[in-house]
């Protein structure tokens, strides 16, 4: 099975992680912040908690979105004042997607990263296979690199003629 | 962390987000203007990146001196205080131009992030495992198109190679060191980065070459001084239009 979400916290308080997995990618919706690996931490606080998030790719214009969502979440649930902290290190990957995160984007229509960063050529636009979300063919292109949101690339079905996103191996 | 280096790192770390904040205004001037639409969003993300990691190493200048913040070092400081590298700064030209240029600099900041991965400067290391990554896709971006471009028609490896010509004079000032980079050298949290330029230039031929394109002279005239505050007509163009709004109405907020 592939890596589950790593996180710094030995425990988990099921309560705060709830609210946390309760508040959606603003671009991606089928996906919770938890999900998507970018709540890092969570911790009580004497008043209110620390909500630690790291940014999918340093200029996402989504991570404003992101953190006003979880704050807002949280006071919504009583947590007051709610601390945002953001850190770098250890540097967000797609290789923290589980299993379900995948499918659920898959079913979205968005092709999710077959390899892990381990395969190089991945990390460079070239991995191995992408299967289309409609037909599921392996007959496959890149068109693009660069797609609609910071974490995606444009690729396109040759057996089904449709264009698809790719969610970028990082 | 003493007083000195404290000063010299803040030096450093400005530098590069200069560099960032600079590049990436650059390539948003393309944005809707792009060859075609898939260009045209592949620019305006990879001018994101850019700005993305201005603000984080803004920030952390900022921390450091004295809780300055990001804002301050795009919209209150004037030519003179920015220390880019005169390539960041060069107009787009056309789309060989912006890929000579995007060449030239991603290959460097890829080399020297990589390198930064190692500092013991931890927020340092910590930007460096972001940006390697995002680095990665415009080097190859970068590579791709100059491949394509100098291996392409006759307009086009003439385009190329006129951009790859037309910049080559900034590129050396890239690898520019202050007297104050040293200690910051000794402390391991920067590479030598004048140190650099060989690998660089190794990277750079390869593709130009695999390109049919013709590499530069080596032993060129090349322009220098942005870490000291000297600049092309350029900068102030560039900063006129990222400050007026700010400059109009002080203390904003929307
Ligand atoms: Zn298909």
């Amino acid at each position: 099975m592939t890596k589950t979400i790593q996180l710094n916290t030995t425990e988990r308080d099921p309560e705060l992680w709830a609210i946390a997995d309760s508040v959606v990618d603003p671009e991606i919706p089928v996906l919770t912040l938890v999900d998507l690996g970018v709540v890092r931490e969570l911790k009580r606080m004497d008043k209110g908690v620390e909500v630690t998030i790291t940014p999918t790719y340093t200029g996402c214009p989504a991570m404003d979105a992101m953190a006003a969502d979880l704050k807002r979440a949280f006071e919504q649930k009583g947590f007051e004042p709610v601390t945002m902290k953001t850190v770098l290190s250890p540097a967000w990957t797609t290789d923290w997607l589980s299993d379900y995160a995948k499918e659920k984007l898959n079913k979205y229509g968005i092709a999710p990263p077959p390899n892990s960063t381990a395969d190089k050529n991945a990390l460079l636009g070239k991995p191995k296979e992408v299967k289309c979300p409609r037909c599921a063919s392996n007959y496959t292109s890149m068109i693009s690199n660069f797609g609609s949101t910071a974490c995606k690339a444009l690729w396109k079905c040759e057996d089904c003629k449709e264009p698809f996103d790719y969610f970028k191996c990082i | 962390m003493s007083q000195g280096i404290n000063s010299s790192l803040i030096k450093f770390v400005v530098r590069l987000g200069d560099n960032n904040l600079i590049l990436g205004h650059r390539l948003s001037e393309w944005c809707s203007k792009g060859p075609f639409l898939e260009e045209d969003i592949a620019m305006s993300n990879i001018a994101l990146d850019y700005i993305g990691q201005a603000r984080v190493l803004y920030s952390y200048a900022g921390q450091l001196d004295g809780g300055k913040n990001e804002d301050y070092y795009a919209y209150e400081r004037r030519e003179h205080e920015f220390t880019n590298a005169l390539l960041c700064e060069t107009p787009n030209g056309d789309f060989g131009m912006t890929v000579a240029r995007q060449l030239y600099y991603s290959v460097f900041a890829y080399a020297l992030c990589n390198a930064l991965l190692k500092s013991k400067d931890e927020t340092l290391s910590g930007y460096a495992g972001k940006a390697v990554k995002e680095l990665a896709y415009h080097v190859r971006h970068a590579s791709d198109w100059t491949l394509r471009l100098g291996d392409g028609t006759e307009e086009s490896n003439k385009r190329m190679q006129h951009g790859i010509d037309e910049l080559w004079m900034y590129t050396h000032d890239l690898f520019a060191t202050l007297e104050s980079d040293k200690e910051l050298v000794a402390a391991g949290i920067i590479p030598d980065v004048a140190a650099m330029k060989g690998e660089w230039l190794e990277q750079v031929k390869d593709v130009i070459q695999r390109a049919t394109l013709t590499m530069p002279d080596v032993n060129a005239w090349q322009m220098e001084g942005s870490r000291k505050g000297r600049h092309t007509e350029n900068i102030g163009y560039i900063i006129s239009e990222l400050q007026y709004v700010t400059r109009a109405y002080p203390g904003c907020e929307w």
